[in-house]
């Protein structure tokens, strides 16, 4: 690693001053994904400014048809909250399948998605369940907060407080997950809220993007034979050693059919 | 997700240099003050300043699980924590399992169902095992494998594992 200071911020407000006046710092939530980049040299910070000690940012309360999670939950702390899994099971789900159990004992949502890994799972969730991510400065709807690989709409001092998921009528993802790390090779996540249909895909291509062709024919009719005749197309699909992006193009049907079975 | 054959040294043990921060963990029930450098993991504090080898160092990535060891109970990679993230922290490795000359369960299991051949992954193994038995969600053979999933064992005793996992669990 290359040298950094370090600081346990007291506050949003504190942290938010250190990364608006200082452009090379950076905030550390779990560390899950920044500690292996600092370890590898990938990054240089000059100074990390730890949010773990803001409880603040910590917790998941239900307010009206919306389950509202602070940004530094752990998945560990989604994936066993009674209230996400009585209002929204699949994010729960979803949750309780993140990496390994040391994964999920340290990684968080607003670490998640501030990062925005393009294999990353919470994002399909932000998209499909059109969430609200909370700021310190606004709120910023799903469609508009995940701009592309590695890139989100935060700005250079704006940190995720929360995000806020309205409760759906019906929900389920479903991953193929590449064996040894569990990040999704291809993850579908479909909601259905009031009555509209969203599919959120992760995985797939260099950000999670909407597939708005399953979203019209599962608006129509909600069974997976619905999607029986679409397809994806490969072009600007991921490609690595763990799938072409032909096959990555077939699994996102094929994980949006599993899941709408397993949404009943 | 990252992979790199590159190594990079342990963050050299500070005395109070400029950047330094002074912190106290609670490892196996005793108390140590620290001043360390910043980029100090536990994975290297414990193995290089407390003595405390028990905790292996793997892929020294968070990918293989061989220094696995419980932190305020529950099981984190120590390679994967800055030390000076765990202010206060309370920590539980390998050498804090037995109690008075006696093996901890999973311990005995281990050695009853032959669970290891080298027995470098075996420390994060049994720390593993320890947290998913508190987690209290994996029942089956099936889930213990799962929820088992970040400890790799290049040797491949995975039946016996889950064996003596079984076996501490008081499953049949």
């Amino acid at each position: 690693m290359y040298d950094f200071k370090y600081q346990k911020a007291a506050s949003v407000a504190d942290a938010a001053k250190v990364i608006g006046a200082d452009g090379e710092a950076k905030l550390v939530a779990g560390g899950m994904t920044l500690i292996p980049t600092l370890k590898q040299r990938l990054a240089k910070p000059s100074a990390l400014i730890d949010l773990g000690g803001i409880a603040e940012l910590k917790g998941i309360r239900r307010e009206g048809n919306a389950i509202v999670i602070g940004a530094m939950t752990k998945h560990v702390d989604v994936a066993n909250s009674p209230e996400v899994k009585s209002a929204i099971p699949a994010l729960a789900e979803l949750a309780s399948h993140i990496g390994d159990p040391a994964v999920r004992n340290r990684g968080t949502i607003g670490g998640s998605i501030a990062n925005n890994d393009p294999a990353a799972d919470y994002p399909s969730a932000v998209v499909a369940l059109n969430a609200t991510v909370i700021t310190n400065k606004r709120k910023i709807a799903a469609d508009d907060f995940f701009k592309a690989l590695f890139e989100t709409a935060l700005g250079s001092d704006e940190i995720v407080t929360a995000v806020s998921f309205p409760i759906p009528e019906k929900a389920a993802y479903m991953k193929f997950p590449n064996p040894a790390s569990r990040y999704a090779i291809v993850g579908t996540f479909v909601a259905k809220t009031g009555g509209n249909v969203r599919v959120g895909v992760t995985g797939a291509g260099p950000c999670v993007f909407r597939w708005k062709e399953a979203e019209a024919a599962l608006g129509k009719s909600w069974n997976g034979d619905a999607l029986k005749n679409l397809s994806v197309k490969a072009d600007g699909l991921n490609s690595d050693i763990h799938a072409s992006s032909e096959y990555r193009a077939h699994l996102i049907g094929v994980m949006a059919r599993r899941a709408v079975a397993k949404a009943g | 997700m990252i992979s790199s054959d590159d190594s990079d040294p342990p963050a050299p043990a500070s005395g109070g240099s400029a950047g330094s921060v002074s912190l106290a963990v609670m490892v196996n029930g005793t108390r140590y003050p620290l001043t360390l450098d910043p980029r100090c993991t536990l994975l290297d504090v414990l193995r290089e300043q407390l003595d405390l080898t028990g905790t292996k160092k793997g892929c020294d990535h968070g990918q293989c699980g061989a220094c696995t060891i419980l932190v305020d109970g529950r099981r984190v990679l120590a390679c994967l924590t800055l030390a000076v993230m765990k202010d206060g922290a309370n920590i539980t490795t390998i050498e804090g399992l037995a109690k008075d000359g006696v093996l901890h369960p999973l311990q005995q299991a281990f050695i009853e169902h032959d669970a290891f051949q080298c027995g470098y992954c075996t420390p994060g193994q049994i720390c593993s095992a320890v947290g998913l038995i508190a987690e209290g969600r994996a029942q089956t053979a099936d889930e213990i494998r799962e929820s088992m999933s970040g400890n790799i064992c290049r040797c491949g005793a995975y039946p016996n594992i889950v064996a003596a996992i079984q076996q501490a669990m008081g499953l049949p």
